[in-house]
């Protein structure tokens, strides 16, 4: 398969030029997906409404009134929530809950005219980071079927890994984006957080949930976030600000030193251990065509960065213990058949339709919050996380993006970790900095193991600097093509 | 920390949760696990430090106090284990 055959960019152009017509596009996504079943990268597939908005795309093209990204397949995490379509967030809970409304980045997404073809598998409400705790099952990574495609947005990461479609949605919220992308190979963007609106996104961790794309290509990523992004009074947390081309930096005519200016920052403590040596090898091969193509690089230290994991799993649960006891069996969702009374309608309720993990952090997070513990755990986590964010900001003070692995081990065997969950927890100790701080980050492919498995590089910015991270990423595709290969 | 089974029960308590007996022995385990990381965040010095509550230090915006939603109340409803009349069906709480 061509590159073209696979990336966002490629077939908007074959389809503007009417050399493929987004009906064909879709019947063969549909084969595609139908014959790879075997990954379980989908909770839903619509195929009827999949080739009636392909038939409009088409019409619309003909008419001349096509937008960039008219006619182009795509998926939604299911947490994402789509109107008239199924969003079960992976879990028992909502397995049958059909949404009233469409999540904001949803509806911004058809308007810019793709085309919805299904939602995409993933761990129970966001929670974990192999797609393993899903309700529907696990995902399998398209590189190895043993092997998990990292989490939480599995399903969206192995989708667009096998090329089953050329983009898709997914939510970071300890790097549910970047790090299943580094595990399948993919281009994962998490962008800064308060661009792109939560309506819609069925809440796990509220201050640190972030719509983000998945795309073969870096000019993909940002072809998404061109059309995700914008201020959205529904969420208040959504920032006013003026719209902006993310690709802008990429129109530049290449030079043989496209990223001469260019600071990175080497933060030691993502090179100090603990991090498997073929994926250093992958990162520092990535450091030397970084500097090939201009760019220089400079030690930067984050000394609280060690404490973000801890930090992340005091407030994640917090927020979540929250956040999730709406569900209650009253208004929307699974209800006990049997029970004696209203509070026995409750626990026996959320005893049967949540799964261990999604149990666990709600405890914890009960815990975290109950009286007397506040401010020992949450006040102290919160006055960490500044802490960490106050590192980052002294950090770009010296640098323009932050480089380094984005997750510490290639991907892992299925079932590996799953009775171990400060282990799977470990998995996001690079990427969960970025949440906590609000900064962008994306996970680009930058190598393999010699058992072929795919390795992630993860380049941070400062707040709004998805332009520039995203030419970064660019430039190093421009003469790189790990981002390319695909798994037989 | 260590948690004990009376911790746990009151816990999952709290939080709505009924638990069979090997599964609350099961997370008694894993919460002594997950406490045993987030506990090192004690040894850290946040004296004067602001509590960071989100990731961007903005003003939640404020609104004109006028109704904005539509009426939506059959497609909510439509998702809703049981109703009746426009209202939600519950276990009876009142005697």
């Amino acid at each position: 398969m061509s590159e073209g055959a696979t990336t966002v960019a490629g077939l908007a152009r074959a389809l503007h030029a009417r050399e493929l017509s987004s009906v064909e596009l879709v019947r063969q996504t549909l084969e595609r997906i139908a014959a790879s079943q075997a990954l379980n990268a989908f909770i839903s597939v619509d195929p009827e409404g999949a080739l009636a908005q392909a038939k409009a795309a088409d019409a619309a093209i003909a008419r001349g009134d096509a937008a960039p990204l008219t006619g182009i397949p795509i998926g939604h995490k299911d947490v994402l929530m789509t109107a008239g379509m199924r969003t079960t967030c992976g879990s028992r809970m909502l397995e049958h809950f059909v949404a009233p409304y469409d999540a904001h980045v949803v509806a911004k997404l058809r308007d810019s005219g793709t085309v919805l073809v299904g939602k995409t598998n993933m761990d129970e409400f966001a929670m974990g980071s192999s797609s393993e705790t899903s309700y529907f099952g696990p995902v399998r990574n398209p590189w190895s079927a043993e092997c998990v495609p990292g989490g939480s947005s599995g399903g969206s990461a192995a989708a667009v890994a096998a090329a089953l479609l050329p983009a898709t949605t997914g939510t970071d919220t300890g790097g549910s984006i970047r790090q299943p992308a580094a595990l399948t190979g993919v281009c994962g963007l998490k962008p800064t957080y308060g661009i792109c609106s939560r309506y819609g996104l069925v809440a796990f961790a509220s201050s640190l949930d972030t719509p983000g794309a998945f795309a073969r290509t870096a000019e993909d990523c940002g072809l998404l976030l061109n059309a995700m992004a914008g201020h959205d009074a529904r969420d208040a947390t959504s920032l006013p600000r003026p719209g902006e081309d993310y690709l802008r930096f990429l129109a530049k005519p290449a030079s043989g030193r496209p990223l001469a200016g260019l600071r990175i920052g080497l933060p030691r403590e993502y090179f100090a251990g603990g991090v498997e040596e073929e994926v250093t090898a992958a990162i520092e091969g990535a450091l030397r065509e970084l500097r090939a193509l201009g760019a220089t690089t400079v030690d930067v230290d984050l000394p609280m960065v060690r404490h973000a994991v801890p930090v992340y799993y005091v407030i994640a649960p917090a927020e979540a213990s929250s956040n999730l006891s709406r569900f209650d069996g009253v208004r929307y969702g699974h209800r006990a058949a049997a029970y004696r009374d209203l509070d026995d309608m409750y626990c026996r309720t959320r005893a049967e339709a949540f799964g261990a993990e999604v149990k666990r952090r709600i405890l914890v997070g009960t815990y975290v919050l109950s009286h007397g513990y506040y401010d020992a755990y949450y006040l102290k986590a919160q006055k960490v996380r500044r802490l960490i964010a106050q590192d980052f900001m002294r950090a770009f003070e010296r640098c323009d993006v932050i480089a380094g692995p984005t997750a510490p081990t290639c991907a892992f065997a299925i079932g590996a970790k799953t009775d171990d969950p400060v282990q799977m927890y470990l998995n996001d100790i690079f990427t969960i900095a970025a949440n906590l701080t609000g900064m962008p980050a994306m996970s680009i492919p930058c190598g393999f193991t010699s058992g072929r498995l795919p390795i992630g590089l993860q380049l941070q910015g400062n707040y709004f600097d998805e332009a520039r991270i995203l030419n970064v990423a660019h430039r190093y595709q421009q003469v790189t093509d790990w981002h390319l290969r695909m798994p037989s | 920390m260590s948690f004990s089974p009376d911790d746990v029960t009151r816990l999952a308590r709290l939080a709505r949760i009924d638990l069979a007996d090997d599964e609350a022995r099961d997370v008694r385990v894993k919460l002594d696990a997950i406490f045993g990381l987030i506990d090192a965040l004690q040894a850290i010095d946040t004296q004067d430090v602001e509590p960071m509550a989100h990731a961007q230090d903005v003003s939640m915006p404020l609104r004109d106090d006028v109704v904005t939603d539509e009426n939506r109340r059959d497609r909510f409803q439509a998702q809703a284990p049981a109703v009746a009349d426009g209202l939600y069906i519950v276990p009876k709480v009142i005697e």
